[in-house]
């Protein structure tokens, strides 16, 4: 009997938290963190179109998909500025988190209570 | 009711950011049947069950999100009837020449407050839905390839100035509100959701500091078993799941929302019920936002208001 061939892992750590989990390299750093019940990235669309898990890269290699222009700009791509979801693992990933999951819906009025606005 | 005016929404063109990946997944995973490409580049597809020859159309972007969505109204005699009313009323509209879109006739654009672009059109081609209009068979083999829903039902927008946006549906384009949700002021719409047909809604809107913002596109499902295989064939595929399966309390329907590959959320859905332009409208205060929206759950989970394209 085949068993499937051994996956390769990577360490990624998320400096704010120093939150440390193991990554494959054939899973993007948002799916090997939710895959371990994981927090510490916002996890939104998972397909590079909503922007909510963009981090910056400090050390590590990986590589990455196409990514909406509307959250990552040509110049944040190139210095390591990325969403979560479109990028894998070459190496170990130390990481900071950038993207934040905002209530976005409207203010209410100002005598109201402000509790659906922005946290 | 009888169907008149703007009858339904008919066409819809999204933002991929991989075309090929896109279009791999909404042919064999969601189950759309591929209609056509242009020489923009441009892929065409319908539900199974639709008769027009087109309802999502996907382009190639750097983002995600939506460029604009089709109502078809009745005629060509209404079509211009409407596009004077939106005129009389203020809003500047501009003509798409017949043909721009594959086998769909001339279009009236124009933006509404919410930042979106809209559009009505009277003719976009017949092709059926693979029966005879003579002595039918109840389905076709592509009825059951992918999700395979029936239809393009309605999508929900995000974006400012709801009111505004509720006054222009509702007194130019011959909606009605079937249900909203009000802030926490008791006042102001937080959500709301629109018919200009029979369905619970045929276009919906939650209020949204920035403008022109895609929330989701729904297709139809005949059942909730369909909605559980939806979900099934989803998670065969790896789709990225944003919640469900589970119900409505707004419009009562049940559901599985999901993202595209470019981060497009969509739903599946069954169910709801009828509504007519006499009904008074259902509202759902604010503290109760949570069943309204995911009626078993009794909250909202994060990424519905937070993540959209």
């Amino acid at each position: 009997m085949n068993l499937p061939a051994p996956k390769v892992f990577h360490q990624v750590t998320l400096v704010e938290t120093g939150e440390v989990y193991r990554c494959r390299e054939d899973e993007t750093l948002l799916a090997g963190m939710e895959r371990l019940g994981k927090r510490g990235i916002p996890v939104g669309c998972r397909g590079g179109g909503c922007g909510v898990c963009k981090v910056q890269v400090e050390a590590g290699e990986y590589s990455k998909r196409v990514m909406s222009r509307a959250y990552v700009s040509a110049e944040e791509e190139a210095a390591g500025i990325v969403l979560a979801c479109r990028v894998k693992p070459l190496s170990d990933i130390r990481l900071a988190v950038l993207g934040k999951m905002k209530k976005n819906v409207c203010a209410t009025p100002p005598a109201a209570d402000a509790g659906a606005s922005q946290p | 009711m009888a169907t008149t005016g703007v009858m339904r929404p008919g066409h819809i063109q999204l933002r991929v950011l991989d075309l090929d990946e896109s279009t791999t997944f909404y042919k064999d995973v969601l189950g759309l049947v591929e209609t056509g490409r242009d020489a923009a580049g441009r892929v065409y597809f319908k539900a199974w069950d639709e008769r027009d020859h087109n309802s999502v159309v996907l382009r190639q972007a750097d983002r995600a999100g939506v460029d604009l969505i089709g109502f078809k109204v009745k005629d060509k005699a209404t079509l211009e009837q409407l596009d004077k009313d939106l005129q009389a009323y203020g809003v500047a509209t501009e003509r798409v020449p017949a043909g721009e879109l594959l086998e769909t006739g001339e279009r009236v654009r124009f933006t509404i407050p919410t930042g979106h672009v809209l559009e009505l059109y009277a003719d976009k081609t017949d092709v059926g839905n693979g029966q005879p209009y003579t002595n039918p068979d109840p389905w076709i083999p592509a009825a059951e390839h992918g999700i395979g829903p029936h239809r393009f039902d309605h999508c929900l927008l995000y974006g400012p100035n709801l009111e505004q946006t509720l006054e222009l549906f509702t007194q130019v384009l011959g909606f009605h509100l079937v249900e909203r949700v009000l802030m926490e002021d008791g006042k102001s719409l937080l959500a709301m959701f629109i018919s200009c047909s029979h369905k619970a809604h045929d276009l919906a809107f939650v209020c949204h500091p920035e403008p022109g913002k895609l929330h989701h596109v729904s297709f139809l499902l005949g059942s909730w078993e369909q909605v559980l295989r939806a979900a099934d064939i989803m998670s065969m595929n790896r789709v990225s799941i944003d919640i469900g399966p589970t119900r409505h309390g707004i419009t009562r329907g049940t559901t599985i929302y999901a993202f595209d590959p470019s981060g497009n959320r969509f739903e599946t859905f069954s169910g709801g019920y009828e509504s007519y332009p006499d009904h008074q409208p259902i509202t759902w205060t604010f503290d109760e936002v949570g069943p309204a929206i995911f009626y078993h759950d009794r909250k909202l989970n994060e990424r519905f208001l937070s993540v959209v394209t």
